[in-house]
This record gives C-alpha cells, sequence and structure tokens, in this order.
C-alpha cells in the first residue's frame, strides 16, 4: 500500500511507525492451534444448563404462569419468573441517562414480541431442561400487535410498549430527532428539479459463528465470574449490576474473545440471568443460544424506511434535502433510540446543501427488538444517500463522481447541524478513488482540494 | 441414561470414557476429554466449526455419535502442531491473515489437512470445493484460500 504523503503536508503529523505496516494479530496463534478459550469452553463441575420459555406470540397478556410440572421434571434444579428477577425493567443505554427503562428481563404481564423471555429454566442437563421448558404452561390473552412502522405511528394503532406510553421514543426534541438548516421550502422552490424516492430496508441478522451466550461460576465468597462474548463488557456488567441490584465488586466479568459479533454481541441478554441463576442455585450456570435462537432472539439490524426528497439544480448543485427517517426498534429500545439520532446527524451526507431538513423516528412495533449493528443507523442511510445522488446525477445527465465533486463538504463549509467542517478529506479521496477505478473527471475537480488555508 | 463405554485414539493417545448414549463426539470431546479446538456453531451439520479427522476421513463432530467411534483414530487441530512447531497450514494461516475472531478455524484447518493430505498441489477450484462446508462470518474466504495454496506450496518446496 502506498501511503500518499503529499496530501495535507503542512497540517500531518508524520511519526506513524505503524500504519502501512503489516503485523501479525495477537491472537491468531491461539486461533491455528485450537487453544483460544470462548466462553463455552469453560466447563465447571455440576455446571446447570439454561433454556427459555418464550412467546409464542406477538402480542398478548400474560393471564398465568404454571410451571409445576416444569419443577417435577428430572433433572431440574430451579425454574425462574419474572419475580425472582431483584430489578426486573432495564434499558442498555440508562447508564449514560437514557432511559426510560423499557424492557423486562423475564416478562411481567405481558409479552411484546415473538420470542420474548418469559420462564428460565435451570436443569441438570440441556435435555432436562428442554424438556422441562416445555411443560411450563402459560396461559396466554392474544392482544393486537403492530408490524409496520406507519401502521405504528397512526392514532388508535395498538400500544406495544407502555414504558413509553406511544409507539415512538420522546426525543428531547419531540417525537422524533430533528435537524433545521437553511428554509427547505424556499431551497425547493428555487430548485430545477426535485426528486422523492423512498428507500426501505429488511432486518438483518448478524449470525456470528459463535452463538450469543456465557458461563457464571460462583466463586463461593458471593461473588460471581461470568464469562461471556458480550461486546460491550462494562455496559453488560452495569446493567447486570443493577438488574440483579448486585454491587459491580461482586460480579467478575471475563471476556474479550468473542466468536463473531458484528455489534450484535452488545445487547444485555443472557448474563443477567445465568448469574442470577447461579446465585439462586449455588451452581455454575451456562446459557448459550442454540443457532435456531441466534437467528430468531438476537437482535437484527433495524428495518428503516427513508424518504429523500432533494431539490437540485441543473448545474449540479444541491440547494434542499429534507429527509425522514423511520428505525424499527421492535418492541423494545436497546440502542435505536441512539441509532436513529446518528441518522438525522448523517442524512446530509459528506455534502454541503444550505438548506436542509431531517425528522428520524424510532418506532416502536411488536417485532425483535433491533439493536447494534456495524454502523447501525448510518449504514442503510449511506445506501439510500448514495443511491438518490446516482439518480440525481442522471436526472441532470452528470457524471455521478463529478456530481459529488460539486457537492462535497470542504474545510470552512458549515454543516446542517451548524458545525463548521474540519479536516475533509472527501475531494482527496474521490480523486485517488477516480484513478483507482481508471474514471475519468474533468481536470478543474482533480485541481479541487478539501483543505482551504485559513479554513 | 445408559452409559456406555467408547475407546478411541486422540491425536495419538490413547482415550478411554463412560459416555451417556446419544452423546455427540463435539460434546464428548469438549465436555468429557476437555479438547476444546473443535467449536460448535450450530450443532446441525451446516458451519463446518465441530470439523473433526476421523479415520483420514473429514467429519462433522456434532453429527457424530461418540459412541460409533470406538477404535477410531481421531484428529483435531490442537494435536496438529508437533513438539510447539507449527504445521504448515497454521503457519500459513498466520501469515496470510486468515483468522479474524478464529471461532471457524479449527474447522476450516482439518478441511484443509484432508485437502492436502490427498492432493499435496490442488487448484483454487479444489481448495474451495474443500472449503465449502466451512462458514467463516468474519475473515472473507479469499486470505483463507490463499493460506490453503500457500501451504500447499509450502510443502511441495520442503517435499522437492
Ligand atoms: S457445529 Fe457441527 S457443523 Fe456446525
Ligand atoms: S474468523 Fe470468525 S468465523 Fe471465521
Amino acid at each position: 500500500m502506498e501511503l500518499r504523503k503529499d496530501y495535507f503536508a503542512d497540517v500531518r503529523k508524520d511519526g506513524l511507525n505503524e500504519i502501512g505496516q503489516p503485523r501479525p494479530r495477537l491472537d491468531s496463534p491461539g486461533h491455528v492451534t485450537g487453544k483460544t478459550a470462548y466462553f463455552s469452553d469453560r466447563n465447571f463441575p455440576g455446571m446447570l444448563h439454561l433454556k427459555m420459555v418464550r412467546s409464542p406470540h406477538h402480542h398478548a397478556r400474560i393471564r398465568s404462569i404454571d410451571t409445576s410440572e416444569a419443577e417435577k421434571h428430572p433433572g431440574v434444579v430451579r425454574v425462574l419468573t419474572a419475580k425472582d428477577v431483584p430489578h426486573n425493567v432495564y434499558t442498555i443505554l440508562i447508564l449514560i441517562q437514557i432511559g426510560p427503562e423499557d424492557e423486562t428481563v423475564l416478562a411481567d404481564g405481558k409479552v411484546r414480541w415473538k420470542g420474548e423471555a418469559v420462564v428460565a429454566v435451570l436443569a441438570e442437563t440441556e435435555r432436562a431442561a428442554q424438556e422441562a421448558a416445555a411443560k411450563v404452561k402459560v396461559d396466554y390473552e392474544v392482544l393486537p400487535a403492530v408490524f409496520d412502522m406507519e401502521e405504528a405511528l397512526k392514532p388508535g394503532a395498538p400500544i406495544v410498549n407502555e414504558y413509553h406510553g406511544q409507539n415512538y421514543y420522546l426525543y428531547d426534541s419531540g417525537e422524533c430527532r430533528k435537524v433545521r438548516f437553511g428554509d427547505v421550502e424556499a431551497g425547493f422552490a428555487e430548485a430545477d428539479h426535485i426528486l422523492e424516492q423512498t428507500y426501505q430496508s429488511s432486518p438483518i441478522e448478524h449470525a456470528p459463528t459463535e452463538t450469543t451466550g456465557c458461563v457464571v461460576a460462583p466463586e463461593g465468597n458471593d461473588r460471581f465470574t461470568c464469562y461471556t462474548n458480550t461486546q460491550a463488557m462494562f455496559f453488560t456488567l452495569d446493567n447486570a449490576s443493577i438488574i440483579l441490584q448486585m454491587p459491580g465488586s461482586k460480579l467478575h466479568f471475563v471476556g474479550g474473545t468473542v466468536g463473531g459479533g458484528f455489534g450484535g454481541k452488545v445487547d444485555v441478554i443472557v448474563e443477567p440471568i445465568a448469574i442470577l441463576g447461579a446465585k439462586l442455585t449455588g451452581r455454575p450456570v451456562c446459557f448459550i443460544y442454540s443457532r435456531e435462537e441466534e437467528m430468531q432472539i438476537s437482535s437484527p439490524r433495524a428495518a428503516e424506511k427513508v424518504v429523500i426528497k432533494d431539490g437540485v439544480m441543473k448545474d449540479g448543485r444541491i440547494v434542499a434535502r429534507k429527509v425522514t427517517g423511520y428505525t424499527d426498534a421492535g418492541a423494545y429500545s436497546r440502542h435505536s433510540p441512539y441509532g436513529a439520532q446518528k441518522g438525522a446527524a448523517h442524512y446530509p451526507g459528506p455534502y454541503t446543501i444550505p438548506n436542509v431538513w431531517i425528522d428520524t423516528y424510532c418506532v416502536y412495533t411488536n417485532r425483535t427488538p433491533s439493536s447494534a449493528m456495524r454502523g447501525f443507523g448510518v449504514t442503510i442511510g449511506d445506501f439510500a444517500l448514495e443511491v438518490q445522488m446516482d439518480k440525481l446525477a442522471r436526472l441532470i445527465g452528470m457524471d455521478p463522481l463529478e456530481f459529488r465533486f460539486i457537492n462535497a463538504y470542504r474545510d470552512g463549509d458549515m454543516k446542517a447541524h451548524r458545525q463548521p467542517t474540519e479536516g475533509a478529506a472527501l475531494i482527496e479521496c474521490m480523486q485517488e478513488a477516480s484513478r483507482a477505478a481508471n474514471w475519468p473527471v474533468a481536470e478543474k475537480f482533480m485541481a479541487m482540494s478539501s483543505y482551504r488555508k485559513g479554513a | 441414561m445408559a452409559k456406555v463405554p467408547v475407546q478411541f485414539t486422540l491425536n495419538g493417545s490413547e482415550k478411554a470414557e463412560f459416555i451417556e448414549s446419544g452423546t455427540t463426539l463435539l460434546h464428548a470431546l469438549r465436555d468429557k476429554i476437555g479438547d476444546t479446538s473443535p467449536k460448535g456453531g450450530c450443532h446441525q451439520g451446516t458451519c463446518g466449526a465441530c470439523s473433526v479427522i476421523i479415520d483420514g476421513e473429514l467429519k462433522l463432530s456434532c453429527l457424530t455419535l461418540a459412541e460409533t467411534c470406538n477404535g477410531a483414530d481421531i484428529r483435531t487441530t490442537a494435536g496438529l502442531a508437533e513438539a510447539g512447531v507449527l504445521h504448515p497450514l497454521q503457519r500459513a494461516f498466520l501469515d496470510a491473515f486468515a483468522t479474524q475472531c478464529g471461532f471457524c478455524t479449527p474447522g476450516v484447518i482439518m478441511a484443509a489437512k484432508v485437502l492436502l493430505d490427498r492432493t499435496p498441489n490442488p487448484s483454487r477450484e479444489d481448495v474451495v470445493e474443500a472449503l465449502s462446508g466451512n462458514i467463516c462470518r468474519c475473515t472473507g474466504y479469499e486470505p483463507i484460500i490463499q493460506a490453503v495454496l500457500a501451504a500447499a506450496r509450502a510443502n511441495s518446496q520442503n517435499a522437492a
């Protein structure tokens, strides 16, 4: 790889020793010899297996739960329901003061998505836990459910999550995250062309090769060691501490080795209930998702809908952009309010547009709670924006790359969030890309620079 | 549940265990014998993470009952390095950056070993075919294919 050191030569630091150098991964000797220890490689004598009883309904009131048959099943050691969980309602981002707590560890009175955890069964073997879980009787009163974001936002739609009171996340800016810059209607009025398009995506499952799980060992001094493949060690530790009402000093988390995650292992799902199981039985507990659970229960990337309306001039300048984004959180927040907020910040794109109007909604539906996945909140947005850019270029008969040069932000440009652009390098990246891809652009674009002296 | 005796060789050493009838070889190796190099990714024969070599054949240990392995010669990735010296395949995986999370790696290496044992100079197509039962979700297949081809080259140079 060649490093182009001529770019930004007068502002860059050049003491780079690592970039551009091949370095072996620290963990690969363990990987190729089979010695790397993943959480499920920890095995403790007397370890119990935890299996969840899950909701077969998208939305239902729980009339009653009868665990008596399951408790009598040979090998069963303990059955857990909502009343066993010290603080049964949580939300991951409460650690950074983003509430309200809106998700139950074990369903309490209601289930809001198909697959929601209702009862946990701890048994001597995996098979016994599975068989006993099948004997738990839950009496449900099925409720109307809503699966479509726009349906969910209509007045009179079934309320998915009472902790919110309405089917959207309430930001401090109101029912959606808003960006307002310039006068978007005036921009559309002066535009030569207007293009409005809708882009939609489905939920996407991360499908890590190693499924989500943890192994918990009681240390005998009221402390618990939790071997886990979480990607969010401190979120998990702190949330477990809140849910279990145990000081963090009683919880020892061992992680760092993850058999694929892609963002899918940042939710706090398996650890608190497994630690509770270990605490109440005094025995090690293993809770590991089957492949089927991983595909159906673990949070996917959110489904999104993005409506983009652009006003563009014949010479290629975008003069107005209006975006309405919808993020399908499913039944619970997890990281979705944050994802939707990131979208609001992202929709102007790396372009300088004088008039911008953005609303992004985080919507609750009776679907599997969605959460983090590689650039969540902006990945689908980028797809939509760049397809839109190509369509705009085609509309005015311009080369799509040259069209981007015209609109690319440069140092000193004011962004829609009223933050002046600093350290932009988009022009230079596009110049390199046009060379690498053999995609010629006019000389005047090759002479441009993101860097403006004094900007 | 009735326990049955099983006896086999694992990476050259004798193992004898009483296991519950119906236990998979994957569970027997990992939970009973303590060789955790075969990984369980799907437990249904679709990911290849649990691949081991039984009497020279590539097998999915999640679909193999331990009790059918009496007298077998079983090889896993844990037994591949000899006296601490990495096998050429292991070396090649390190050098070619062919591991990310590493969860699929032991299974992939076993599949590659069976290929190279039979076809010392494989074509790219041979490698792709041989690894088609192994899912890797992180590394991307190209570095893995390059590693196997590099190991084959290293082997033939050693032989020459
Ligand atoms: S665990 Fe055996 S093929 Fe996936
Ligand atoms: S390296 Fe992660 S699955 Fe292959």
